[in-house]
């Protein structure tokens, strides 16, 4: 993975401190050709990786990639699915078999239906490998190197105890994608647990990592207790606390640590995103401990 | 260790059994599911013991507390019976359709003994756990006005068939979001006791209102105005707000950020006279495990906290979701005077 990941949030309106900077991005971001503009930014200062929700609207995003292959040569996406919102408004609407029903892409349900909710009850694995095609469609012909399960569906799992789906879709991105399978999580050394007891070792996992110690779930200490001491390639997030910490205070602390080998960060300014570039190379090199060669 | 057990296992139930599993104290003895692929998945791949029949459950796992999460026409009855049994209830919001059932059923529990709370989750978040303490600790002196609204994108466009499109089955704004708003204003300022008017007004619903505005009163008369609307589509997600105004201050809060201003100097620390802005951020409490807000964690760890004897059974309690149900009631005999 690169050091550096450019994320998707402030596309979508998506603002953890903020309602009124919610709207202001809706509104900057109503063109979808200022959202692939926003990313050359960020490819400028070197960061080709884009990692994104499979919301709607990156399928735009993804034909505009496609139609100039050479430009955009070097990049590459890394899918985060579901996109939550889409699904669990369906089910609101049209309950769970119903949401199936409209997701599932071909044949595939009505032949299933055929048989009867015996057949359906036994193949549940099957139904997520077809959601996860349904969701990986529009990325084809990218580079998709990493995919990734969103941290509601993560977490939710987790708080279940249902291994075996995130084993199966672990394996099943291994297997059709031939790509590295990675977990959003808001309950990281809870989660590693819980992935290595399901046989996944050295398990991706993105979550938050942020001096504020904001949404790092039982608390920092563990957090940074589970970098020291145990086998994960880590992805912080949510670095700047949700804009809590001072950028610079916020990417010295996440450089400082040891074991996070990338760290994700959206901005909309070609200001803030090449300040927080060189904040990162900036602390890389003061701590070198990331052993991984920046962009 | 506490048992629990969960009936209804749809969206909002699914989050609690996920954040009751997860919880160190927790137990989960049995899920009961009417849907027959959800009860199917969990019994598949979840450590839980799952039932099709809650009253099956309920003989056969013995359970110190139950969750109950199925549609709110429910609530009466099986809240009775879990009552009846000496169960610690958490139930869904809003609390009954009928003001007389929720009446009965305050009473049972109080008389029992019994540790009772319901869903409204909004008290559980940082910045209008800010908001509640400058209120009640009169750093905005005297509150003389509030408004309360919340937005977001349920209906919008032109369905049927669904619970949301049903009055019987507590469909409707004001039910299912107006709820919301109206409790956790009676909380943080005091209990809204009458109507002075009420709009409900459909928008792409045949059966039921999707906007409600009303024009109320507490019962220390102050004057307030709530406006909620589900079919906002300018919304991601659903959105509620409160503004108070004081005689020292005024505050205007959301779930993320709280501003509040200050007349002169006479303010709590960490604030300053004029405008102060505070984000969720910081006024966050960790929880010990995530899934969609701290506040579902939150709620949930308090209600266990009140059974082993560690906080008072004080918040969102049956009595506090009564006076909700009851404003409910009054502004629909009020809707379109």
């Amino acid at each position: 993975m690169e050091r550096i990941l450019f994320g998707d949030n402030q596309f979508f309106a998506v603002n953890h401190i903020s309602d009124e900077k919610s709207r202001a991005q809706s509104i900057k971001f109503k063109e979808d050709k200022t959202i692939l503009d926003t990313i050359d930014i960020a490819r400028e200062a070197g960061v080709e990786t884009f990692m994104c929700t499979t919301h709607d609207r990156i399928i735009n995003i993804c034909e505009m990639v496609r139609a100039q292959p050479d430009k955009y040569k070097q990049f590459s996406i890394y899918p985060c699915m579901p996109y939550a919102h889409k699904y669990a408004n369906a089910v609101t609407e049209l309950g769970i078999l119903g949401t199936i029903k409209q997701y599932v892409p071909g044949n595939f349900f009505g032949s299933i239906f055929k048989g009867g909710m015996a057949m359906v009850s036994k193949d549940y694995i099957s139904i997520m490998e077809l959601l996860i095609d349904a969701e990986m469609k529009m990325f084809k012909k990218i580079n998709t190197p990493v995919i990734f399960l969103q941290n509601v569906i993560t977490d939710l799992l987790l708080g279940l105890d249902m291994k075996d789906i995130l084993k199966a879709f672990h394996d099943y991105v291994k297997k059709k994608y031939d790509a590295e399978p990675a977990f959003i999580t808001m309950n990281m050394p809870k989660l590693l647990d819980v992935l290595e007891c399901a046989g996944i070792e050295n398990p991706i996992i993105c979550s938050s990592i942020n001096k504020a110690g904001f949404r790092m779930s039982g608390g920092m200490a563990v957090y940074e207790e589970t970098l020291r001491t145990r086998k994960l390639r880590a992805i912080a997030m949510q670095v700047l606390g949700g804009g809590a910490i001072p950028a610079r205070e916020a990417i010295e602390y996440v450089c400082s640590l040891p074991n996070v080998e990338s760290i994700l960060f959206g901005a909309s300014s070609r200001q803030n995103i090449s300040q927080t570039v060189s904040l990162i190379h900036e602390f890389d090199k003061k701590y070198s401990n990331s052993g991984m060669v920046s962009a | 260790m506490i048992k629990v057990a969960l009936i209804g296992a749809g969206k909002m139930g699914i989050s609690h059994l996920s954040i009751l599993g997860a919880h160190p104290d927790v137990e989960v003895v049995g899920v009961a599911d009417t849907s027959k692929i959800v009860s199917d998945v969990l019994e598949k791949y979840s450590p839980f013991k799952t039932f099709s029949d809650y009253k099956k459950m309920m003989q056969q796992v013995n359970p110190a507390a139950v969750f109950v999460s199925v549609p709110t026409k429910f609530h009466a009855s099986i809240v009775n019976e879990l009552l009846q049994m000496g169960k610690h209830v958490f139930v869904e919001k809003p609390f009954c359709l009928k003001v007389d059932d929720g009446v009965v059923l305050e009473r049972m529990a109080k008389d029992k003994n019994l540790v009772n709370q319901v869903g409204y989750h909004n008290k559980f978040i940082g910045t209008f756990e800010e908001v509640k303490r400058l209120v009640s600790e009169g750093f905005i002196g005297e509150v003389n006005h509030f408004t309360g609204e919340a937005y977001g994108p349920v209906v919008i466009k032109r369905k049927q068939g669904t619970w949301r499109a049903d009055p019987e089955e507590g469909g409707g704004c004001l039910m299912d979001y107006a709820s919301h708003v109206i409790d956790l204003l009676n909380y943080l300022v005091s209990p809204i006791r009458k109507v002075h008017g009420a709009l409900l007004k459909p928008i792409y619903s045949d059966t039921v209102e999707d906007a409600v505005y009303a024009l109320v009163e507490t019962e220390n008369n102050i004057s307030g105005v709530l406006s909620v609307n589900w079919s906002e589509e300018t919304y991601r997600k659903m959105s509620t707000s409160v503004s108070i105004t004081g005689s020292k201050g005024k505050i205007i809060s959301d779930a993320s950020e709280l501003k509040v201003y200050f007349k002169n100097a006479d303010c709590p620390a960490g604030y300053s006279k004029g405008w102060n802005i505070k984000y969720v951020t910081e006024l966050t409490q960790d929880v010990d495990f995530y899934l969609r807000g701290e506040e579902y964690s939150a709620q949930v760890d308090y209600f266990i906290k009140a059974i082993q004897g560690k906080v008072p059974n004080n918040k969102n309690t049956f009595e506090s979701a009564l006076i909700t149900d009851q404003l409910i009631a009054q502004i629909k005999n009020n809707k379109n005077k």
